[in-house]
């Protein structure tokens, strides 16, 4: 196995994991505690991010309304707290469940299409979710809801920027753990496959709607704990939150870092959401540059930021037995005799 | 609800409706033809209303400002398709989605650049200003005009595909994009036409709504998730599909926004149709989209492929 | 990172202010953070309040309290998450001394509780949600804008007054749309023919203006701020309602929407606490000013921010930036001694206002749209949550 320095696009993503371990330290001791907050919100967009890759960058689905989930995790705590309820356990449950469900439900309706009506219709889902949250006056409405009692699971309280942003981070290095086992399980395997020709996975006798389903659904509730999270730091839950341009901005945060690959939502919500900051700093016109800037990264292509930095990686030895990173061109084959090595 | 109240719901679906397939039909070919998803339609709508109130403001004359917008988005739809779009129709779909939604952040911050965050003014035509009256009802002559307007557009837009040469490759192009290439057909400039046009069509609507809307920044957003929902409904690469799906919208539309909160109000308590009756019809468009999606996916008047 | 300043004019204002300053009077310099809906169909209001304040901070020669100020501004989108981050960029990184503009009422509750933990003066310039002048009052929040109802209120009365018997009310669905219409219905006696929320930001009004006609009531009361009540106010004139169905309204018709507007508009009367038509020496010469800067009339959202600036200054030259504390105090007994464009001004137990409540006619003036001061329907008004608050 070649060894982790002479492969950027591997230490490149664990130094950026190590230097946001140190956020919470470094701004307490000098003082400059809002950059706690400004991380968490970029650790918690990388988790929505990382939800967003299995469905999109393994599944090669291309859900428009993942803004939808973040929404129904926020409201969980939002709705909550509105009735007294501070156990961060029911907020979860709640949160899990409602994503679970929902994503199950849309999922399994959208999947019944492709392409273009695939996309449309996953976006339908949230602007229903969107009118949804702005009609129920009780819970604020357009205004959005105001939470008073933050998760609190035991001991932790998420009612301060430095606890949301311990929990955030724990759950993006779980996340990404978790992507890259998925990756290369039999289960991924499936699901990439179908995402280059689904055809050929059924052939080979596997219920690819199902497997693909379910990858949503996975997809769904972790975008619901990122949305809980997001309640958490802000102390506010918001229709807003379920807007289509959430959507777009986290798709265009998923390709930015690099489709399909483990560490590609980490780098893309650090990118995307650091470079609004540095350019808001600098003039009020600022989507004039980014605009264009996301018309760039759509013509240059799709390996993003880790597609970037794997092309200083070292090539494999010979003894090398992990396949190669982004490639997905053998899978559909590996997929195949995965499954059939299980069925 | 008296029946003249009807009748002038329905006239404002119809109306609402007409505007919807204006944008509808550039954006259904383009992608039936092109497989290419623009999200920044709308945006070609918004800056079409801004032509059009750009050259108001110096003429004073209605007709030279949907000229202007007509000319300004054709131009704009040709340039815009040269330096991004023909790149991308080799793409996936991702691509696009990601491309236009960069153009549309673009658009609407330079439209805040140049003409400021004030809501730009363009008037309705001195002769068309009146309202004319439905037994017992005043309705605005102008919307009468975007009726009108709206179904010449349908009408050549059915002569144009159905009787003309161009016509017919358009038509050869949403069924066998490829074979048409190869019979020699000059496809780069076929679709770098096709999407000009739709620009065009999308800039007429964006000058013929501005006088009833406000033509700022941004205006483009909620009229092109409609103008998806439309080409979806309608069935993608099929004009006539846009044509109907793009009636039933407005019509749906408008009518729920109106009858679901009376509706409600006789169901269930005040305060709750008040909160839900709007919410309800916001989201009967897309119910009706999820529909029949899950009914038929290739939508209700799919070209034939 | 600090300064924002993106025309030429306010930048070299500031660095020339900062200059004066010298690097050893950093300490002292007085930092204010303004947010305010920069982008989006209500930007133009967030634009007048900018302008309106630096156009005070300007006159006071870049100046406030007699310490050179920097002020930051912020586009918080119309969005509660993300003025609930600008807060806190505000309150945590850029340290500022005073919170200016906070946007709308649904914005500004957003970051209320942030605000009220952190002490940090916060002076709203477009809000007053009734929430803020009852129980929710804080010690370091104010509003120079008015009491959410107020400008309703006044309108109720209008219509009471001259006899109207039955009204339709309009307004977009959401906190500050109720507001309105319950600011009204508090002080009209007459019959409510119906109470309509529509969608926030909807375009097209054909839908309802068909029912309002079918209604036939004496006169219709809205509340369509910005590209809505553009929207609104175009499309009512095109169904030939002007000039047919009286119109009242509030936030409706005002210096942001009249240019778009012009013709369309006349004949409606609104509520306000302030128009560029108000006659006294103060507010002329701040729509004289304010034309010569900026080229267009003054809105009553930039007049609120111009009040704003002026109480900051008296209120920062009495109190030392870093003690909050001071600063509200100062700031509450600045409202009383601040020439206010609008007329009477001061601060109320709450930090709300305490002021008159016009009545205005939209009237062709020659080639131009203006307004015409027709009533004061409610002077030094004092608003209905008071005697929630628990301050002094």
């Amino acid at each position: 196995m070649t060894s982790l320095l002479s492969r950027p696009s591997s230490w490149v993503p664990l130094l950026v994991l190590l230097l946001l371990a140190s956020v919470p330290f470094v701004a307490e001791a000098t003082g400059q505690t809002f950059y706690i907050a400004f991380f968490a919100r970029i650790i918690i967009y990388a988790i929505a991010a990382c939800a967003l890759n299995i469905a999109l960058g393994y599944g090669g689905l291309v859900s428009f309304g993942h803004s939808l989930f973040l929404g129904l995790g926020a409201y969980a705590v939002g709705l909550a707290s509105f009735h007294g309820v501070g156990s961060g356990w029911v907020h979860l449950l709640l949160c899990l469940g409602a994503c679970g469900l929902v994503a199950l439900v849309t999922g399994a309706i959208s999947l019944r299409t492709s392409g273009i009506a695939f996309i449309m219709i996953t976006l339908a889902f949230a602007q229903m979710g969107y009118f949804l949250f702005v009609s129920l006056k009780n819970y604020g409405g357009d205004d959005g809801l105001s939470i008073a009692l933050g998760s609190r699971f035991g001991p932790v309280d998420l009612s301060s920027a430095t606890s949301v942003y311990v929990a955030a981070f724990v759950v993006l290095v779980l996340s990404i753990w978790w992507l890259a086992r998925l990756r290369v399980a039999p289960f991924g395997m499936v699901i990439r496959g179908a995402k280059q020709n689904a055809r050929r996975v059924s052939a080979a006798g596997i219920p690819v709607v199902r497997y693909q389903l379910l990858a949503y659904v996975m997809s769904g509730m972790l975008c619901g704990v990122a949305g809980l999270l997001l309640a958490n730091l802000n102390a506010f839950a918001s229709p807003s939150t379920l807007a289509w341009s959430v959507s777009g901005e986290l798709i265009v945060i998923v390709v930015i870092g690099g489709l399909g690959s483990v560490f590609g939502p980490l780098m893309g919500a650090l990118v995307f959401l650091g470079l609004e900051e540095v350019l808001k700093g600098f003039t009020e016109h600022w989507m004039i540059i980014f605009g264009p800037l996301i018309v760039i990264v759509a013509l240059l292509g799709k390996r993003g930021i880790v597609g970037l930095l794997e092309r200083f990686d070292a090539r494999p030895t010979p003894e090398a037995t992990t396949p190669a990173p982004v490639d997905d061109t053998a899978t559909a084959r590996h997929a195949i005799s995965a499954a059939k090595g299980s069925a | 609800m008296s029946s003249t109240v009807v009748l002038a719901q329905l006239l404002n679906g119809l109306q609402y409706g007409v505007l919807l397939f204006l944008l509808a039909a550039g954006l259904t070919l383009v992608f039936g033809i092109m497989s290419f998803v623009n999200l920044a339609h709308g945006s070609l709508y918004m800056m079409g209303a801004y032509f059009a109130a750009t050259a108001f403001q110096y003429t004073g004359s209605f007709g030279w400002a949907v000229a202007a917008a007509m000319g300004g988005s054709l131009l704009l739809g040709l340039a815009l398709e040269f330096v991004a779009v023909s790149r991308l129709y080799r793409r996936d779909h991702l691509d696009h989605v990601l491309a236009t939604f960069g153009l549309v952040l673009f658009f609407n911050e330079l439209v805040r650049i140049i003409w400021g965050s004030q809501p730009v003014f363009l008037q309705v035509p001195e002769f068309l200003s009146g309202a004319i009256d439905i037994g017992g009802f005043s309705y605005p002559s102008y919307r009468i005009a975007i009726i009108v307007v709206g179904l010449a557009v349908a009408v050549g837009s059915w002569l144009l595909i159905n009787k003309t040469k161009v016509g017919m490759l358009i038509r050869a192009g949403a069924v066998n994009p490829a074979m048409v290439a190869a019979l020699g057909v000059n496809i780069r400039l076929l679709n770098a036409m096709l999407f000009a046009v739709g620009a065009m069509l999308a800039g007429l609507a964006g000058a013929m709504a501005g006088p009833i809307l406000s033509v700022q920044s941004g205006m483009g957003e909620s009229v092109l998730i409609t103008t998806l929902v439309v080409i979806v409904i309608g069935g993608i690469g099929s004009v006539t599909g846009a044509f109907y799906a793009a009636l039933i919208v407005g019509i749906v539309d408008t009518m729920g926004r109106v009858f679901l909160p009376f509706m409600l109000r006789q169901v269930t308590e005040r305060s709750f149709a008040d909160a839900a009756g709007p919410a309800l019809a916001s989201m009967l468009v897309y119910l009706l989209m999820a529909v029949v999606l899950a009914w038929r996916p290739q939508g209700l008047f799919p070209a034939n492929r | 990172m600090t300064i924002r300043t993106p025309s030429l004019r306010r930048s070299s204002l500031v660095l020339a202010a900062l200059a004066c300053a010298g690097a050893s009077q950093i300490a002292a310099a007085a930092t204010i953070g303004f947010m305010a809906p920069l982008s989006g169909p209500i930007a133009v209001v967030g634009q007048d309040q900018v302008d309106g304040f630096m156009l005070a901070v300007e006159q006071l020669g870049g100046k406030l309290g007699g310490q050179p100020a920097t002020v930051l501004k912020e586009d918080d989108q119309l969005k509660p998450e993300i003025g609930g981050q600008i807060v806190r960029k505000f309150i945590d990184k850029d340290k500022v001394d005073a919170i200016v503009g906070l946007s709308f009422s649904n914005v500004m509750m957003a970051s209320l509780p942030r605000i009220a933990e952190s002490g940090v003066v916060a002076i709203a310039t477009n809000s007053g949600p009734s929430p803020l002048a009852g129980a929710g009052c804080k010690p370091n929040v104010f509003s120079t804008a008015w009491q959410n109802d107020g400008a309703a209120e006044a309108m109720g009365k209008f219509a009471q007054d001259k006899g109207v018997k039955k009204v339709y009310l309009m307004a977009p669905n959401y906190q500050a749309g109720k507001d309105m219409l319950t600011g009204f219905k508090r002080y009209f006696k007459g019959q409510i023919v119906e109470e309509v929320y529509t969608q926030v930001n909807q375009p097209d009004y054909s839908a309802e203006l068909a029912q309002l006609q079918a209604a036939k009531p004496d006169a219709v009361f809205v509340f369509y701020p910005g590209g809505m009540g553009v929207n609104f106010i175009k499309q009512m004139a095109q169904a030939g309602l002007m000039g047919k169905l009286p119109l009242y309204s509030v936030f409706t018709v005002d210096g942001t929407t009249l240019p778009a507007l012009r013709d369309a508009a006349v004949g409606s009367i609104s509520g306000a606490m302030w128009d560029a038509a108000l006659d006294t020496p103060e507010s002329k010469k701040f729509v004289a000013d304010f034309e010569a800067k900026y080229k267009r009339t003054p809105s009553e959202y930039a007049a609120t921010a111009y009040d704003a600036a002026n109480i900051l200054n008296i209120a920062l030259g009495k109190a030392k930036p870093g003690d909050s504390k001071a600063l509200a105090a100062a700031v509450k007994a600045a409202g009383s001694e601040v020439k206010s464009v609008r007329g009477p001004f001061a601060f109320n137990n709450n930090n709300l206002p305490v002021q008159n409540y016009y009545a205005f006619e939209t009237v062709k003036n020659g080639s131009s749209v203006t307004g015409k001061l027709l009533a004061t329907p409610l002077p030094k008004q004092v608003d209905a949550y008071h005697a929630q608050c628990a301050l002094k």
